[in-house]
This record gives C-alpha cells, sequence and structure tokens, in this order.
C-alpha cells in the first residue's frame, strides 16, 4: 500500500516537477530578497545600536517610570489640563474646517472632469504630493516661527497640512462621480456653475463629510502633540511634565487624551452613519 | 357616500382633496423635523466654531496678518540660486549634503526597524486579536484593548518617554514607532484575519493541527499579501513620522532641522525639506508600485 504510493509520488515528481519545486531562479530571487531584507534590518540594528544589555536597562527604568506613574493625579493643574484640552480640540476643530473651505475648490480645480487642462491638472496633483510629503510637526514648527508660540500656529499648521491632503481626496472623489446627473442637467440647459452644483456636488458632498470628519478624528490626535514645539494644547503640558519628571500628572494627561480620543471618535462615528 | 371607489379600491369618504391635504400635512411634518434637525446641527457646530475661535485665539486679522508673514518665512528659505555660477550656489545650498546623508539614512533605517519589529508584535498580537480565532473572550478582549492603547497614544508621546528610558538617540525613536506600529497594523492584521477563508483552518484542525499550526498553516498563507501590502503602507507613514521623532532627540534628521529652524538658518530649511520631500516621494512611489504588484488596485491609502 504504502510502497504504492511511495512509487505514485516518485512518478508525479518525474512527470510534473514544478508542483514539487520551484524552477531555480524563481527560488534563488526569493532567497534574494530576504537576504537583502535580513542584511537591511541587521544593519538597522547595529546603526541605533540595540544590544539586550541596552533593552534590558531600559525596561527596568520603564518600569520605573511606570510605578512613578500610579497612581495618575492631576495635582492642581486640573483646570489648566482641561482648559489645554479644550485648545486641542479647538485646534483640531478650526484646522480641519479651514483646511475644507480651501480644498474645496483647488479639489475642483485638480479633477480631470471639471479642468480638462492635461498640464494643469498634473501639476497641481504634483504639487499636493510633494507638501503632503512633510509631517504636521514640521509645519507646526515652522508656523511657530512665523506667527509666535500659541494655538493660531497649530491651527494653521494643521489648516496647511491637511489641505494637500483634502485637495487629492476630494479631486479624486469628483472623479468618479457618475455622468449621468450632469448629462441631465446639462441636457435641460444648465451652465458649467449649474452642472458643479446641481449635477456634481450633492453626488460627492457625503463623501467629502465622511474624510473630513474621519481627518477630524485623526486631527484631535496629532493636536494632542504640537504643542510640544510650542504650538498650543495640551502637547505643551504634556512635555513640560515629562521634562520636569511630574509622572503621575503626565500619566494623568495620558489617560486625558485616551479618554478624550474615544470620545471624539465615538461622536464622529455616529455623525457618519447618519450622513452616509 | 360610503360605496367602494371601483378604480382604486379606496374608501370613497377620501376624496382626491381629502387625500392630498393629508399628504400635504405629511410632507409639511417631515420637512418639519428635518429642519428642525438641520437648525439643530447647525447651532451645535455654529456654538463649536464660537468656542473654538475664542479658545484658540484665531482672528481674521490675526489671519490676514499672519499668513503674509508665514509666505514670506517660506520664500525667505529659498536659497539665492543664479545662472552663471549655479553649481557653487547649489554646493553652497547643500554645503552639509554628508551629514544630512547621513541623518537621513539613519531616519529611514529608523522607519524600517520600527516597522519590522512593530509588523512582528502586531502579527503576534493579531491572531488573539480576531474574532473568528480565539474561543476565549477573555483573551480577545485584552488583546484588543491593548492594541487600542497602542494605538491611541501617540508616537512621540511614547518616543518622549523612550528617551527618557533608553537615553538619547536613534533607538528610543525605534521603539516608539514600532509600538505605534504594533497597534495600528496589529487592528488591521486582525481585520484581515478575520476576513480569512474559515475552510483551510477547519482542514488543519480537521487534520490534528494545535492553535500555533491553524494560525501558521491555515490563516498565514491566505492573509500574507495583505500583511505585505499593509506593512509597506505602514513603512510610508512610518519613514514621514521618523522625521518628526528628532524633535525629542529620538534620532534621525528631525533633530538637524528643529535646530536649522530654531537658529533661523534659512536656507538650511529649505534644504533639509527639500531632501526629505524627495526621500518620502521615491519611497512612496516605490512602494505604491510593491503594493499594486501584490494585491492589485484594491487597498487605497489609509491615513
Amino acid at each position: 500500500m504504502t510502497a504504492t504510493l511511495h512509487a505514485d509520488i516518485a512518478r508525479l515528481r518525474r512527470t510534473n516537477p514544478r508542483i514539487f519545486t520551484r524552477p531555480l531562479p524563481e527560488r534563488l530571487r526569493t532567497w534574494g530578497l530576504w537576504l537583502g531584507f535580513v542584511a537591511v534590518l541587521a544593519f538597522g540594528l547595529w546603526w541605533i545600536d540595540a544590544s539586550p544589555m541596552r533593552i534590558v536597562n531600559g525596561l527596568n527604568k520603564l518600569g520605573l517610570l511606570v510605578t512613578l506613574m500610579i497612581p495618575p493625579w492631576p495635582g492642581d493643574g486640573l483646570w489648566d489640563y482641561t482648559y489645554a484640552m479644550f485648545e486641542t480640540l479647538a485646534m483640531a476643530f478650526l484646522g480641519t474646517l479651514i483646511a475644507f473651505i480651501v480644498a474645496l475648490p483647488l479639489g475642483f480645480l485638480g479633477a480631470k472632469n471639471i479642468v480638462p487642462n492635461w498640464l494643469f491638472h498634473f501639476g497641481l496633483r504634483r504639487f499636493f504630493d510633494t507638501f503632503r510629503g512633510i509631517d504636521g510637526l514640521v509645519w507646526a514648527l515652522i508656523f511657530v516661527s512665523a506667527v509666535g508660540l500659541g494655538p493660531f500656529a497649530g491651527v494653521l499648521a494643521i489648516a496647511v497640512g491637511d489641505v494637500m491632503v483634502f485637495g487629492k481626496l476630494f479631486a479624486e472623489a469628483i472623479e468618479n462621480v457618475d455622468n449621468k446627473p450632469v448629462d441631465g442637467v446639462r441636457a435641460s440647459g444648465g451652465d458649467n456653475i449649474h452642472v458643479v452644483r446641481l449635477g456634481v456636488f450633492p453626488q460627492v458632498f457625503p463623501v467629502m463629510m465622511s474624510h473630513v470628519l474621519y481627518f477630524f478624528e485623526s486631527n484631535v490626535r496629532s493636536a494632542t502633540i504640537l504643542g510640544i514645539v510650542g504650538a498650543g494644547g495640551i502637547g505643551l503640558q504634556l512635555s513640560d511634565r515629562i521634562r520636569i519628571n511630574n509622572w503621575q500628572e503626565a500619566a494623568f494627561i495620558i489617560l486625558m487624551i485616551l479618554v478624550t480620543v474615544a470620545i471624539i471618535d465615538a461622536i464622529s462615528r455616529r455623525i457618519r452613519a447618519r450622513l452616509i | 357616500m360610503s360605496t367602494l371607489n371601483p378604480t382604486n379600491g379606496r374608501l370613497a369618504s377620501t376624496t382626491r382633496d381629502e387625500r392630498l391635504l393629508s399628504f400635504d400635512e405629511r410632507y409639511r411634518q417631515q420637512q418639519f423635523t428635518r429642519r428642525n434637525w438641520t437648525l439643530l446641527y447647525g447651532a451645535l457646530f455654529l456654538a463649536a466654531l464660537i468656542g473654538a475661535v475664542a479658545v484658540s485665539d484665531f482672528s481674521i486679522p490675526g489671519l490676514v496678518k499672519g499668513l503674509p508673514m508665514a509666505w514670506n518665512y517660506i520664500l525667505g528659505t529659498f536659497p539665492t540660486l543664479t545662472l552663471e555660477n549655479f553649481w557653487a550656489d547649489l554646493a553652497d545650498w547643500y554645503w552639509g549634503l554628508r551629514f544630512w546623508l547621513r541623518l537621513l539614512v539613519e531616519t529611514i533605517l529608523i522607519g524600517f526597524v520600527g516597522t519590522v519589529m512593530g509588523g512582528i508584535i502586531a502579527l503576534a498580537l493579531s491572531f488573539p486579536a480576531s474574532r473568528n480565532l480565539v474561543e476565549n473572550s477573555g483573551i480577545y478582549f485584552a488583546a484588543r484593548r491593548m492594541l487600542e492603547f497602542f494605538r491611541t497614544v501617540p508616537e512621540l508621546v511614547f518616543a518622549l518617554i523612550f528617551v527618557f528610558a533608553f537615553g538619547l538617540g536613534p533607538f528610543a525613536g525605534v521603539l516608539a514607532i514600532a509600538v505605534h506600529t504594533a497597534g495600528s497594523l496589529g487592528k488591521l492584521f486582525a481585520e484581515v484575519n478575520e476576513n480569512v477563508d474559515p475552510r483551510p483552518i477547519e482542514g488543519v484542525r480537521a487534520s490534528g493541527g494545535n492553535w500555533p499550526m491553524i494560525m501558521r498553516l491555515g490563516v498565514v498563507p491566505q492573509a500574507l499579501p495583505n500583511y505585505a501590502s499593509y506593512l509597506l503602507l505602514r513603512f510610508e507613514i512610518n519613514v514621514r513620522g521618523a522625521s518628526a521623532l528628532g524633535l525629542v532627540g529620538a534620532g534621525g534628521i528631525g533633530q538637524d532641522l528643529y535646530v536649522a529652524i530654531r537658529q533661523f538658518e534659512y536656507t538650511d530649511i529649505s534644504a533639509i525639506m527639500l531632501l526629505l520631500i524627495l526621500t518620502t516621494s521615491v519611497i512612496d512611489i516605490t512602494c505604491e508600485a510593491i503594493r499594486h504588484r501584490l494585491i492589485g488596485h484594491t487597498l487605497t491609502q489609509v491615513a
């Protein structure tokens, strides 16, 4: 029984070699890729000077920090923290709103089906892509230098960072509209403005709102850290507490951030479900 | 009259006018509730707007004054490049190129090692965090909450704490990125796991496989292309994030950018930013090409 089975397998292996072993070049390529991957990883680990000793020492210190954090306690800064949290929310709200208002016309200009000029459309898209590569925190640094410390710099940083992404997303949403309503408006004698207002806008508005809400959530998260470079909000308080080694209050602020983010997420999920 | 209307079977007591009237009333009522909801949302929005403007000392004059200032600042960072002396000017602009390239490599390495480490943790945590793969709801709950915690605490906060515990330098940055990546990738991986075909899982179980075997042979082969695609996406995001970590002393080019901005070395700012933009664009384009080969064009970028 087993003998015949083995003979069968041997025969199959002879007749269909490709099922049992992949061709040599393919195997070599796979191994080469893995080798390269491991080599880069090893180089990276060497570069950052990762040694087990360091990890153990650091973890010990981290454990100490955690014991210092318990119990989280606001001290007498509760009101300051709450106000800073509102500042953070305000930065995210205004930043997202401004980005939306600015990106709306840009999105229409960047859409192929609204502005058929290839060069213009390509240039605008590349412009968006270029500035998308810059982290929000870097924008915050720049605006703190340009307009001074405070939440206003944070608002501008969030707005500028988001305009680029919104512009791209809106343009894509507009390019994906169904053409039938557009043709309908045009057939009943509407001009270009009518086409955009009545044919395109009702289709893309829910998509846009969903993006905007999503970015509001994500901006609340990023606004919590903008304060580290002086752009207002809860991040300033947090980095201060960490700098002066007040770990109980730092832990309290981190908890505040977690709770706020959870609340904002829940609210925005509700609104999104209603809109779409 | 109480006879049946022969054409539509309705009681003739409801005449056309009455029916129209009741329709009209219902329409008006619905419009009324709708308008009320719109008004309520509008009022809430307005309240939020006013509150936000008050708290963040945002003002139109401030904006009018601030935007040109910001624009001048950005213009000021551009170097003077002249045509007749182009190469010398360029060399002058990029006087620190060797140094910056080293930091840039460090930034990419932080992103890479952080993504790999985070990916390993995410993979380990994603199985217990998948509804269809664990029976014990306690384990599921714990894994989910843990991922949520990793994901919600901002990367930079982890970096601040890790710089304190592990010392200044890229090591703290890698750990911060790894922890945050573990949180966000873990959730995505778990979602992939929850969508796998259950038949291979049952096959492995029926042939006597234990839990790790089921995961290795029943789940991973199906989910691998999705894992890889999400990993690449995360790598793009993490290189961008790594460029900011230097601001809190966690290594990479951010450190130098921070110094340049703080000390008003204008042309250095634009030089470093340009390098950063070029690097992130190259990585984005490469990763996107690989992702499309791996999985087709279905996955779009999630921020």
